[in-house]
């Protein structure tokens, strides 16, 4: 779950690491009213789950509180990848030296937590670890033993600072690993980490991304994964997740479910091989009741841009039966006349297969057979 | 595979009381698998499909001389389970829970480096040696005794690949789900190094996804050491969106790392056979015999 910039940098602040004075606003008059406080020159950035919206337009500068109101009424407007932008935070333009890059990342294949920093600061951090990989520090850190302050200092030294400001640099290296862990952060990084004129440190750009699965620890942001325009899930896949799914929304017209995410996946990519274009992952996962197996499939059919929804089931703990049923129930209540192509295979498949085949619906055996059906059958119906 | 599964192996299923756990110590036994005991804490004193309960694993390993644990323990408390077995000097884990917390699995992989413990998983379907062993909750029928090792980083589509390998004529020596999350135990190279060493295993299918670089890690061992046995791979995800978990909480391309075209590059520069499609596989794998 990705953390809104100023959600992030709250917390930040509240473990004792710099942030720039600053305010949400939802409006012109409101910026306008709360950067009274502030002092200029300030920047106004949009509050939106997406990367790259300074390249968008997010991310403006003013001088002036009219020129701040002014530049706020514009960004509120916008709309970025997709996003409408609904808040903007108005903060005090830090007077920058030099900026850093420092983050807590997961090494998916030392299987630890990896401390990430860097001098090239406010750039794409995988461009410059692909470039210039003499100015990336890292340093693995042993889950057991912890990330102690004296890694920080070495980090901090090692980033070519002494004295007062090696100090003080390293005492936020150490913090934002607490706030990791505290707050079960896959991703964590203050991007750039403002060296200002008067060599002190501020995080001009914070950002937070919570382990999904750990969100049980932290019930304020469980709730609030579920509520539209507060997380990056759109409504189909809120919908999907309150009903124990897992849903992606792609491009094309071909609806697309199964169970297993590696099955669906293959299922995706065959279905391209053959030409066509999936409209969706969706996956009902192990051993998916009559009920989930219905929602799933109800929407996918209430998807307009679909034409037809190919269903590929392995069932292994999910019994063909219950699946079957799962189809009957969803096209009764939908009463939805978009063909269906089904593959269903595996534990009761005689039982699953029966009870379609009564209602006229044809079975498939093989994955590649359902997806060039699939891929015929969409292309029919758009000539 | 003598490497992974020896004669003497006693199983312990941590969490045998629960729906699955039950569930899966009858098929297992159904199936063979020699499992000594169960463990829930507050158990004590029952049986599950005759197989005695203990309240820690201290206990069962004490009474039972259990030296393997398969794991059903629900998410907020599989970590616990994981090191209670590795501390009580268990020396192979199978997790097949699935959304424990990544927090939560470093330490258990930390630790499990320390004490030399073998982890499969978390959030995989487990191991099956046909038609010995069995520690995992895999449809049973699909698979069939035979020369072909198969390590997966999926369930069902391990299943529909083994399926496929079986109806050619192809059984499996072995076949491991190594897990969908972004921190697993056993990787593609650990498991290849183990096919290597295993006379019975003379071809491989390895079945990667999105997310993470374990494809290209097998890549680079395989070139580098002229790996001496045929492998044949799928990698699933080729249409899979940028910064979107496809399901698996592994199976995300993020930046530029963990792309399938990466993958399947790397895997095909090692001199890999990538299938297209799952039912290429049977035809890549004869043709290397």
């Amino acid at each position: 779950m990705k953390l809104f910039e100023f959600e992030a940098k709250k917390i930040l602040a509240e473990h004792g690491i710099p942030t720039p004075r600053g305010a949400l606003a939802s409006s012109p008059a409101e910026a306008l009213k709360k950067s009274l406080t502030l002092k200029p020159p300030f920047v106004v950035k949009a509050q939106v789950l997406v990367a790259g919206r300074g390249k968008a337009g997010g991310i403006q500068f003013a001088t002036t509180v009219e020129q701040l109101s002014q530049i706020s009424g514009k960004i509120l407007e916008m709309e970025i990848k997709g996003l409408k932008v609904e808040r903007v935070l108005i903060e005090e333009k830090a007077r920058t030296k030099s900026e850093l890059y420092f983050g807590i990342a997961v090494d998916r294949s030392r299987r630890c937590y990896v401390a990430i920093a860097s001098t090239a600061g406010g750039m794409n951090i995988e461009e410059v670890a692909a470039r210039s990989p003499e100015r990336i520090i890292k340093l693995s850190v042993d889950p057991i033993f912890g990330f102690r302050n004296f890694h920080a200092t070495k980090i901090a030294s090692d980033l070519g600072y002494s004295g007062k400001s090696m100090m003080g640099l390293a005492g936020i290296f150490h913090r934002l690993y607490r706030v990791a862990l505290e707050y079960d952060a896959e991703l964590i990084e203050m991007n750039p980490l403002v060296e200002t004129d008067d060599e002190d440190f501020v995080a001009v750009d914070a950002r937070i991304i919570m382990d999904d699965n750990a969100l049980y620890r932290h019930p304020n942001f469980r709730e609030r994964l579920f509520e539209e325009k507060k997380t990056e899930l759109t409504h189909e896949e809120i919908r999907a997740r309150k009903a124990g799914l897992a849903y992606v929304k792609l491009e094309g017209d071909i609806g697309i479910m199964g169970n297993g995410a590696g099955l669906v996946m293959a299922t995706l990519d065959t279905v391209q091989l053959h030409g066509g274009k999936p409209a969706n992952f969706l996956d009902v996962g192990g051993g998916a009741s009559v009920d989930r197996v219905a929602e799933a499939l109800k929407i996918l059919l209430s998807d307009p841009r679909t034409s037809v929804v190919l269903i590929n089931i392995l069932g292994g703990i999910t019994r063909c039966d219950d699946v079957a049923k799962g189809i009957l129930e969803a096209k009764t209540k939908t009463s939805s006349s978009k063909p269906i192509v089904i593959r269903l295979v595996g534990t009761n498949e005689e039982e699953g297969q029966r009870i379609l085949t009564q209602r006229g619906i044809r079975v498939l055996n093989s994955m590649d057979e359902a997806a060039r059906e699939a891929v015929k059958v969409s292309r029919k119906k758009v000539s | 595979m003598e490497s992974f599964f020896s004669e003497d192996m006693r199983v312990l299923v941590q969490g045998i009381t629960g729906t699955q756990g039950r569930f899966h110590t009858r098929l297992m036994l159904d199936y063979g698998t020699n499992i000594v005991a169960g463990v829930t804490p507050g158990k004590r004193g029952g049986e599950v499909h005759g197989v005695p309960v203990y309240d820690t694993v201290e206990d069962a390993v004490r009474r039972n001389e259990a030296n393997a644990s398969i794991i059903f323990v629900p998410a907020p408390y599989a970590a616990e389970a994981a090191l209670e077995a590795m501390e009580a000097e268990i020396k192979t884990l199978v997790i097949i829970t699935e959304h424990i917390p990544i927090r939560d699995s470093i330490e258990v992989m930390s630790y499990a480096e320390k004490r030399g413990v073998i982890v499969i998983g978390p959030n995989t379907p487990g191991v099956i040696v046909p038609v010995s062993c069995k520690l995992g909750i895999m449809p049973a029928h699909v698979f069939k005794e035979g020369v072909v090792g198969v390590a997966s980083r999926s369930g069902t589509l391990t299943y529909e690949i083994a399926a496929e390998l079986s109806r050619s004529g192809l059984g499996q020596s072995i076949c491991l789900g190594l897990g969908g999350d972004p921190v697993v135990g056993l990787s593609f190279v650990d498991v290849l190094g183990m096919f290597e060493r295993d006379p019975k295993t003379e071809s491989i299918v390895l079945i990667g996804e999105i997310g993470g670089n374990a494809e290209e890690q097998a890549a680079e061992y395989i070139s580098s050491r002229r790996y001496p046995k045929p492998v044949v791979a799928f990698v699933a995800g080729r249409t899979a969106p940028r910064g979107k978990r496809m399901g698996h909480a592994g199976a995300i391309v993020m930046g530029e790392t963990g792309t399938a075209e990466s993958k399947i590059d790397a895997l095909k520069s090692a001199g890999v056979d990538v299938a297209e499609r799952t039912s290429d596989i049977p035809r890549l794998l004869s043709k290397s015999f």
